[in-house]
């Protein structure tokens, strides 16, 4: 596609030097600093403080949470992109730049508005108390937030694929008399797959590390409704620094592998979003 | 896509249709009311009072000049990355890209804390910005750069698709007729990127007003000083006054409603000229 040779376009070590040396300034250096400071914990400190029943605890609330949050994403983020592409009704438009809202909206907002919405005595607090479902000040309520948060990224991850996929394979089935849901599970969602995961997965990531939206929600009791970043909040609150430290690597490892993962099915992802383009 | 549409398929189609409706109502438009509503609870007075509060207003100046620091900045850096990432071929541009994206992964509340372990007390840093005299943490200039972290990347990632998709003929041909590199850029790239680098900005604009986690970590929470409209709307709730706490968010909510009024706009004109 392109050529090997000197390239014809000027501005490469300008380019280049402002781009390396901005980013080494705003993002390398400063994450650096956490690998040194690192390393200046023991071995016996670092996992002394990250098995301590309160911070085990928020790893797996954080985590539990997270997790149904973006199984509920995934479904709710796919219907939503489906409805946006294939479908036509009034109010549509207005519904497309909805998805953006938790985008835009700051999370310390949202996340007063859902807690006073979901406590006993809002609007859809008090309807869910009626079924003895507490929602604010439980993991529930955690899980609602991250819902919130995370919506966007599988819409906006499956709307490009699902607009760009080509229609011949699935007229072909249908045409050979596939009844319309085996059309859709054998032919359209493999197609999907990669783009739902990608989406699913970049809400999870972004779950995890929330904060905002969350610490007003989860009432932040410790052994229940603690979640990681509250913890290393605090911890810094406290100047216990190494701690913090600490905990943050483990969450950090976890984006890493997250980040890594989604790479990869987006690279499967950008082909068949290529194929169809072509 | 057919002309026999079967009943079947209309209750489908109106099914999920309402489930999206009613997930986006309660999830989304909800919240949104319940800002309004309870801003104006106590009536316009109350409400005008809290907006008009004077550490409303600081706060107000402070997100406003975090967020033209963090968009101007980012822009420079959008513009020269993606040129650098698009126009050439080199090894390690995978890296340099997932690099770049870092930030956004990153819990706002380890953002903060990275910053805070290279300006705080602790590092060979501090002793050196003490000698002149600048203060980082706990501080605006932290605050300004927690902001500029956690939005780095919202410019180049805007840019860089649009750029990959352009090619790089129409650069190659003009640098053979002879064009310098800011002729090339202003001629003919930028045309081509003006609505992604728009949009970009807007993204940039409202990610940086309401962050909260890494803005929360390195601003020492002072009223009036270092306090921005999200932090301040915490401190509010905080102290139980609910009412001003959701008039000064309703300032929030309408920057937000703003923010996807130009957003549609944008990518509705960039569309449309592509």
């Amino acid at each position: 596609m392109k050529k090997r040779n000197k390239p014809v376009i000027p501005g490469f070590g300008l380019s280049m030097g402002i781009t390396i040396s901005i980013l080494s300034l705003v993002v390398l250096i400063p994450l650096a600093s956490l690998v040194i400071y690192t390393a200046k914990l023991s071995f016996k400190d670092f996992i002394e403080t990250i098995t301590r029943a309160r911070v085990l605890a928020s790893f797996y609330t954080s985590f539990v949470a997270a997790f149904a949050a973006a199984v509920i994403n995934g479904i709710m983020g796919t219907i939503l992109a489906w409805v946006l592409v294939k479908y036509e009704f009034p109010g549509k438009r207005l519904m497309d730049g909805m998805i953006e809202l938790p985008f835009a909206l700051p999370t310390a907002v949202a996340g007063i508005a859902l807690t006073s919405l979901t406590s006993d005595t809002g609007l859809v607090g008090s309807f869910f108390a009626g079924f003895g479902i507490k929602i604010a000040y439980t993991r529930i309520g955690i899980t609602v937030a991250m819902i919130f948060v995370g919506i966007p990224f599988v819409v906006r991850s499956v709307q490009p694929v699902l607009e760009k996929m080509d229609n011949s394979c699935s007229e072909a089935a249908g045409v050979l008399g596939a009844k319309k849901s085996t059309i859709f599970w054998k032919v359209i969602f493999p197609e999907l797959k990669p783009a739902i995961f990608a989406g699913t997965g970049l809400a999870f990531g972004r779950c995890l590390g929330e904060y905002g939206s969350i610490v007003f929600i989860a009432g932040n009791k410790p052994y229940y409704t603690e979640i990681t970043p509250l913890i290393i909040m605090s911890e810094l609150q406290e100047f216990d620094y190494s701690s913090a430290t600490a905990i943050a690597l483990v969450m950090l490892a976890v984006s890493f592998f997250i980040l890594f993962l989604n790479n990869v099915i987006q690279q499967r992802n950008a082909r068949i979003l290529k194929g169809g383009n072509a | 896509m057919d002309n026999n549409v079967t009943t079947s398929e209309k209750i489908t189609k109106w099914l999920l249709i309402g489930i999206s409706v009613l997930f986006l109502a309660v999830m989304l438009l909800l919240p949104l009311l319940t800002v309004i509503t309870e801003a104006l609870r106590s009536g316009w007075k109350v409400y005008a009072a809290a907006v008009t509060d004077e550490y409303t207003i600081k706060a107000l100046l402070l997100t406003v000049k975090a967020t033209l620091f963090a968009v101007i900045f980012n822009t420079i850096f959008g513009i020269f990355a993606a040129w650098a990432l698009t126009k050439f071929q080199f090894r390690g541009k995978k890296l340099l890209t997932t690099l770049i994206d870092l930030p956004v992964t990153i819990s706002p509340v380890i953002a903060g804390l990275i910053f805070l372990l290279v300006f705080g007390r602790q590092s060979p840093v501090y002793f050196f910005l003490l000698k002149f005299g600048i203060k980082v943490v706990f501080s605006v200039p932290g605050i300004i750069i927690a902001t500029v972290f956690v939005t780095f990347p919202f410019i180049s990632r805007e840019l860089i698709p649009v750029l990959e998709a352009e090619g790089t003929d129409e650069e190659e041909a003009a640098a053979l007729m002879g064009a310098g590199g800011w002729t090339i850029f202003w001629k003919i790239t930028f045309p081509h990127i003006k609505w992604a680098l728009l949009y970009g900005i807007v993204l940039c604009t409202a990610r940086a007003m309401g962050e909260f986690g890494a803005v929360s970590v390195l601003s020492g929470h002072l009223r009036g000083k270092t306090n921005t409209l999200p932090l301040h709307v915490e401190i509010l709730f905080n102290e139980f006054q609910y009412v001003p706490a959701f008039a000064v968010s309703s300032l929030l909510v309408i920057m937000a409603i703003i923010i996807l009024v130009i957003r549609s706009v944008i990518e509705y004109k960039g569309k449309k000229e592509a």
